[in-house]
């Protein structure tokens, strides 16, 4: 086997705030091979961001206390001093942000700050930096590339905005992109053009994309993995498959049947989770999602489940038994295939 | 899961009486000036350009469209927060387009709306107990000593706790902030409720607890809704009928399943197949026609129909015929009107999308 291009190994990262320990991320471990997409999806204040901002070290580290590991390409890179993590980040992993609207610097032209993006990696002329800023343009299908790169960033529509900050992200070949919810400002068929984009240049430039998201939808439809996360910690983990049809927690489930389709043909009621997120800095004792979870039992509220393999690489973190998770997949909380 | 496709098209019952909302010909054009001294006026966002629709009594209808297809500027217009610029609004047999003073105040309790941001839609100051109670001190239908408990009651009703009378919005989440929205809207019995993107700033679970309560207060109160969103999932859940628009235009108003089953404009049909498919098999079947472009401006609009510059359908057929501008004539001279289809759709295209084998995810 391959070896993988990023991996987390027990991964934790918590504030300290005046109200008490925030527990953003509470045990992540997963790994990501070359060419591959995760999904990864989860509610506000699920961890998910937090997780992929330590990754690129963007999180502050004397504001927060990280413990783990974080080896991408067989180095840590959470023991990386700053200057170095820096030439890592931008060349080696990208990552496109939410909101294209305050990602890009107003003040400056667009064409420049792809071009500042090149300058501070490589050692080009600036002459040969703009080129390859408009190139880079060109290739997200902007149209007039060469006029649109002397434009600041207000004289582009949302979606031109989110192409900008992909070729901003793809413009030293990353091995990794990191989308985190790429396209949630957006409306639908700007979307769909947007996907499609990510879909052509991670075959085009052969890069492992994690596309943070809190859209079923997206991931379905692009992702090979998909990893669930809840208060802070990977409920379940599957390709696909295993979680559109085969999903093996109480969350997924949830999740699953919160989410209005287009393709039924009744008006059937949705089945939403009762109750709200826990604040993360009082999380559950025991499972986290034991207070909102139809199927608690005793022991939910003493013990942690561990993330425990079912089959293939297919992982879910509940104490109910096999047979009685699949009593209830029968029962139709899934996707009917 | 198979599909039948023959019910979808017979499934649509059209909808009897007479309409409790009835917009003709209503435009809202918003002046664009120049100069500081002489406001010189240069131009208009056509943002309402000429739109009918009805909602009957007890229905919902859904209003989807994608940012700046003016759904909300609609939408403010029937609650008569902007003055029409042109065509009339009726509500409940009556013209309202022109009320003014004590007579709009009234209609206000039959009409109320529900705001998109439960963030911004509350007033951080005032507790939760005053902001549910203003309708009823405003309109002065209730004595002052009785405001409490029904203020208290309508909590209940909407799945808050009432004995957080006396909290204040921060207090509270954002799924909770929009029950705090929805139990001010019903506070004056009304008629019809705008919703502008009640649950968009949700979180999906959260999100699914609204669009239920939102249900289930529809069955009890026999509600109207005019429910507006960018989600096409959701508004197919939640409604009878839904009219797409685009660019200030009403493109097509089917039931949902119809619509689905059956768009007859290649807006809708673009529209349907960018929406990601949460089901691993059908989103692989599916083909997603990409739409080039981004919407055009309003200020500006396309001539004909201003769908044209990026419609799929009219450039293949021009394609096929040899047309070298890329499109057909008819769609870039005459206006579309929106004209009967399926048993209640209707559609504004001159080449209207055939009958679907299949709904556009198996295609």
């Amino acid at each position: 086997m391959a070896e993988p291009l990023l991996e987390l190994k027990d991964l934790r990262v918590s504030f300290p705030t005046e109200d008490g320990l925030v527990q953003a991320v509470n045990v992540v471990s997963l790994s990501i091979m070359p060419g591959e997409t995760l999904g990864v999806v989860g509610e506000s204040g699920s961890g998910k961001s937090v997780t992929f901002l330590t990754v690129m070290g963007l999180i502050n580290r004397k504001s927060a206390i990280v413990e783990g590991e974080v080896i991408f390409q067989g180095e840590d890179l959470l023991k990386l001093p700053v200057d170095e993590l820096k030439k890592i980040r931008g060349s080696k992993i990208g990552m496109v942000f939410q909101d294209p609207m305050t990602s890009l610097h107003p003040f400056y032209k667009v064409g420049y700050q792809l071009a500042e993006t090149i300058l501070a990696h490589e050692d080009v002329s600036k002459k040969e930096a703009n080129e390859r800023a408009v190139e880079m343009l060109r290739t997200v299908g902007i149209p007039r590339p060469d006029q649109r790169a002397k434009q600041y960033p207000h004289e582009f529509s949302g979606g031109m905005r989110q192409r900008a900050m992909i070729a901003m992200g793809l413009s030293l070949n990353p091995d990794l992109l990191i989308a985190d919810e790429p396209t949630t400002a957006l409306d639908v068929t700007v979307q769909a053009q947007i996907l499609a984009l990510i879909d052509r240049l991670k075959e085009e430039f052969n890069a492992a994309v994690v596309m943070i998201t809190h859209d079923l939808g997206v991931v379905a439809e692009h992702a090979d993995d998909i990893q669930v996360m809840y208060a802070g910690r990977v409920v379940e983990f599957g390709d696909v498959d295993d979680i559109y049809y085969e999903p093996m927690h109480p969350y997924t489930w949830g999740l699953l049947g919160s989410i209005p389709r287009l393709t039924d043909s009744l008006k059937e009621r949705l089945r939403p989770i009762t109750g709200l997120p826990p604040s993360m800095i009082n999380v559950p004792k025991g499972c986290s999602f034991n207070p909102r979870c139809p199927y608690q039992f005793d022991r939910c509220l003493t013990e942690e489940p561990e993330l425990i393999p079912l089959d293939g690489h297919h992982a879910a973190a509940c104490h109910l038994s096999l047979a009685d998770r699949r009593k209830v997949l029968s029962e139709g909380v899934a996707i009917q295939r | 899961m198979s599909v039948d496709v023959a019910e979808g098209v017979a499934a649509a019952p059209a909808p009897r009486g007479e309409p409790l909302l009835r917009v003709q010909g209503l435009k809202k054009y918003f002046p664009i000036t120049k100069g500081i001294l002489f406001q010189k006026h240069v131009g208009d966002v056509h943002a309402v350009d000429g739109v009918d629709l009805e909602v009957y009594p007890g229905e919902t209808l859904g209003l989807v469209g994608e940012t700046g297809c003016g759904k909300s500027t609609l939408a403010r217009v029937v609650m008569r927060l902007y003055d029409a610029t042109e065509g009339t609004i009726t509500f409940d047999g009556r013209d309202i387009t022109g009320l003014k003073g004590e007579d709009l105040r009234e209609l206000r309790r039959d009409m109320q709306m529900v705001f998109q941001d439960p963030y911004a839609s509350l007033n951080p100051r005032k507790t939760v107990g005053t902001i549910i109670g203003a309708p009823f001190k405003l309109h002065g239908v209730v004595p002052k000593n009785k405001i409490k408990p029904e203020v208290q009651q309508l909590m209940e009703l909407v799945g808050l706790n009432p004995e957080h009378y006396n909290r204040y919005p921060h207090e509270f989440s954002g799924g909770q902030r929009q029950r705090i929205g929805v139990a001010r809207s019903l506070a004056l019995r009304p008629k019809l409720i705008v919703a502008d993107e009640p649950v968009s700033a949700l979180d999906v679970s959260i999100q699914a607890q609204i669009l239920n309560l939102l249900e289930d207060l529809q069955n009890e109160l026999n509600l109207t809704y005019l429910f507006i969103a960018h989600d096409l999932s959701v508004v197919k859940h939640v409604s009878d009928r839904v009219a797409v628009m685009y660019l200030g235009k009403i493109a097509e108003v089917a039931t949902g399943d119809t619509l689905y089953r059956n768009p007859r404009h290649p807006y809708t049909g673009a529209l349907l197949s960018a929406v990601p498919i949460a089901d691993p098999d059908r989103a692989k079947a599916k083909q997603s026609v990409i739409l080039q472009g981004d919407v055009p401006s309003p200020i500006d609009p396309p001539s004909g129909c201003r769908f044209h510059p990026r419609c799929p359908r009219t450039q293949a057929l021009a394609k096929a015929e040899g047309i070298s501008e890329g499109v057909m004539p008819i769609c870039r001279e005459e206006i579309p009107e929106l004209t009967r289809q399926h048993e209640g759709q209707v559609a504004a295209c001159h080449f209207p999308l055939e009958d679907a084998v299949g709904p556009p995810s198996t295609q």
